[in-house]
């Protein structure tokens, strides 16, 4: 039994290792010189430059790096609450009302999560490009708060926390559909919101592809499409700042994470085991 | 002050012809709820994938020297054939289905492994450690994808992994640092969704560890691995975000590698908007194929074992 557990336990801390291998990496070089970056070994400090190398991603093409991490935090934030509230509304009306056409709508949303967002990407930027939508920030978050998963996760979650009788009994007493939605339903669907959420979060902070397409102006954009352009040019120069960048990069979504972890639990499965 | 009694006046004397009304028709009720979503799915959804459609059917047609203004003709499935005559695609597609073939199972299994020694007895500080494997899940594909990439370098390991030999499978390597523990997240979530009773009285027959991981828990999660399964197909053939990073890097990954990246060249780069929707539709419906038969087959597999 004890050796069991001795396997076991080492066996999760050399997966671990792996795990925090590149983040590990990411720390130690961003405190590196440039000159220091690759001729020192790579898992340990060498000098602390750390100071030096935030100044100069700060200041670096006249202070872009700031901007785009306020960018992505407004595309990421307000993206992913859009989203949550749409689809916790959708999902929540799909679960709760048996209106004719319901499966229908409910198959084509379905049908959605399995399309492929870039199929979208080259679409939504020729459509945008039509209304006068790119190139701005509402080009940028409008289409971040579709997410037809989110509505499947929605559903689900209505169907199992929210009871018919609760909602009947506030009906009687007067109160209305949408007020019913606001103060009972969302509020018992909370914790599948907060999961809907952050993956909505991580989704728009991850995807590069639309920014890539819709956003011209660098000023607009978000840190992922700022950083690869960096990477891009790859001189030397850039490369510390390119590495520093990356670092500040994770932290909003890792205190995110940890912020909202103790909200959001097992109801990853709440989905799949329907 | 006047406005208060007011505005009480107005939603008292409409409740009641509302209350009626929302017994007879759910719809009217559900209506303010569902509009606003689908207000934006109809325009970022259905009207991109209606345009790509038509703009795979048609083709620009210059003249010959290139002066005078393109003509937009009406190509039928012309763009849809030369998807297939063209190599790129298919190179791309087989490159993707190997890495596929290797990467995935590699992924969910050791996303299934890990899973179930944190949920199992023999596990210390199982907090922490789902809390490191989720981290990767955090860092955004292409910051990923940098990282690695400065990690490849043979300053720095002295190997050359970036060749065309090796390439792929260091591709394969950051997909599955990043999404191992998001896999593991939702499998371990469903194993704690099993009622524990379940594999107590199991423990208590005196079937071991392996036995009851095998025949109660394995199948209990089928459905997570079911789920995750087409998820990693699906972001398999849209593997875009690694590769673009690493042809920055190394010329063994050019700018068509995969069908994405030959699609954003060939719509981008040549204008030729009709080929490139072309190239994704054929791609989805690739993927959404996958998809089926993956499902197919796990369904026909489940009632396989199900019978005695």
């Amino acid at each position: 039994m004890t050796r069991a557990r001795i396997l076991v336990t080492s066996f999760l801390f050399v997966v671990a290792a792996y795990m925090l291998l590149p983040i590990w990496w990411l720390v130690v070089s961003a405190s590196k010189s440039s000159a220091d970056l690759f001729s020192t070994n790579p898992l340990w400090f060498s000098g602390l430059n750390l100071g030096d190398n935030l100044s100069r991603v700060m200041s670096q093409d006249n202070g872009l790096f700031p901007r785009w991490m306020l960018n992505t935090l407004l595309y990421a934030g307000g993206g992913a609450f859009g989203a949550m509230l749409l689809a916790a509304m959708a999902g929540y009306a799909l679960a709760k009302f048996p209106f004719r056409g319901r499966n229908v709508l409910f198959g084509v949303i379905m049908a959605a999560v399995l399309l492929p967002l870039p199929l979208l990407t080259i679409p939504i930027y020729l459509l945008e490009s039509k209304i006068g939508l790119i190139n701005t920030a509402w080009g940028m978050l409008l289409p971040s708060m579709v997410s037809p998963f989110g509505v499947y996760l929605a559903r689900a979650f209505a169907q199992v926390a929210v009871p018919d009788e609760l909602l009947d009994a506030g009906r009687v007493d007067g109160a209305g559909e949408i007020r019913l939605f606001f103060t009972v339903g969302l509020r018992l669907m909370a914790p599948a919101m907060v999961t809907l959420f952050l993956f909505q979060f991580v989704a728009i902070w991850n995807n590069f592809f639309l920014p890539m397409m819709l956003l011209n102006d660098q000023e607009l954009w978000p840190i992922t499409l700022g950083l690869v352009r960096w990477h891009g040019i790859r001189t030397g120069f850039l490369r510390d700042a390119v590495v520093t960048g990356a670092l500040l990069s994770l932290i909003p979504v890792v205190l995110a994470f940890l912020s909202l972890q103790r909200f959001w639990k097992a109801d990853l499965a709440a989905g799949s085991i329907k | 002050m006047a406005v208060t009694p007011l505005a009480q006046n107005a939603r008292t004397s409409r409740a009641r012809p509302r209350t009626r009304s929302r017994w007879n028709s759910p719809g009217r009720a559900a209506a303010p709820l569902l509009i606003p979503f689908c207000l934006l799915f109809i325009v970022f959804f259905l009207a991109p994938v209606g345009y790509a459609i038509n703009e795979s059917l048609h083709a620009v047609k210059r003249s010959g020297l290139g002066f005078g203004s393109p003509e937009r003709i009406f190509a039928g499935l012309g763009n849809y054939t030369k998807v297939f005559q063209d190599g790129t695609f298919l190179a791309g597609v087989g490159r993707l289905l190997l890495f596929g073939l290797v990467q995935v199972p590699i992924m969910l299994g050791l996303a299934l492994v890990l899973a179930l020694l944190l949920d199992g007895k023999a596990a210390r500080f199982t907090r922490f450690f789902r809390v490191v494997y989720f981290l990767p899940y955090a860092v955004p594909g292409v910051i990923a994808a940098i990282v690695w990439a400065f990690l490849y370098n043979p300053e720095v390991l002295g190997v050359d992994l970036l060749g065309d030999g090796t390439v792929l499978w260091s591709m394969g390597n950051i997909v599955t640092w990043t999404w191992t523990g998001f896999n593991m997240l939702v499998i371990y979530s469903a194993l704690k969704a099993i009622p524990s009773e379940l594999y107590e009285a199991a423990a208590l027959d005196g079937a071991s560890p392996w036995k009851i991981a095998w025949s109660i828990k394995i199948p209990m999660v089928r459905p997570s691995l079911v789920l995750t399964g087409v998820f990693s197909i699906i972001g398999t053939l849209q593997l875009f975000n690694e590769p673009m990073i690493l042809s920055d890097v190394t010329p063994a990954v050019s700018k068509d590698f995969t069908p994405l990246m030959w699609s954003l060249q060939v719509a981008l780069d040549h204008n030729d908007y009709g080929l490139g929707s072309a190239i994704s539709i054929v791609l989805a419906l690739v993927a959404g194929g996958l998809s089926l038969l993956f499902l197919r087959l796990s369904a026909w597999l489940t009632a396989r074992g199900a019978r005695p």
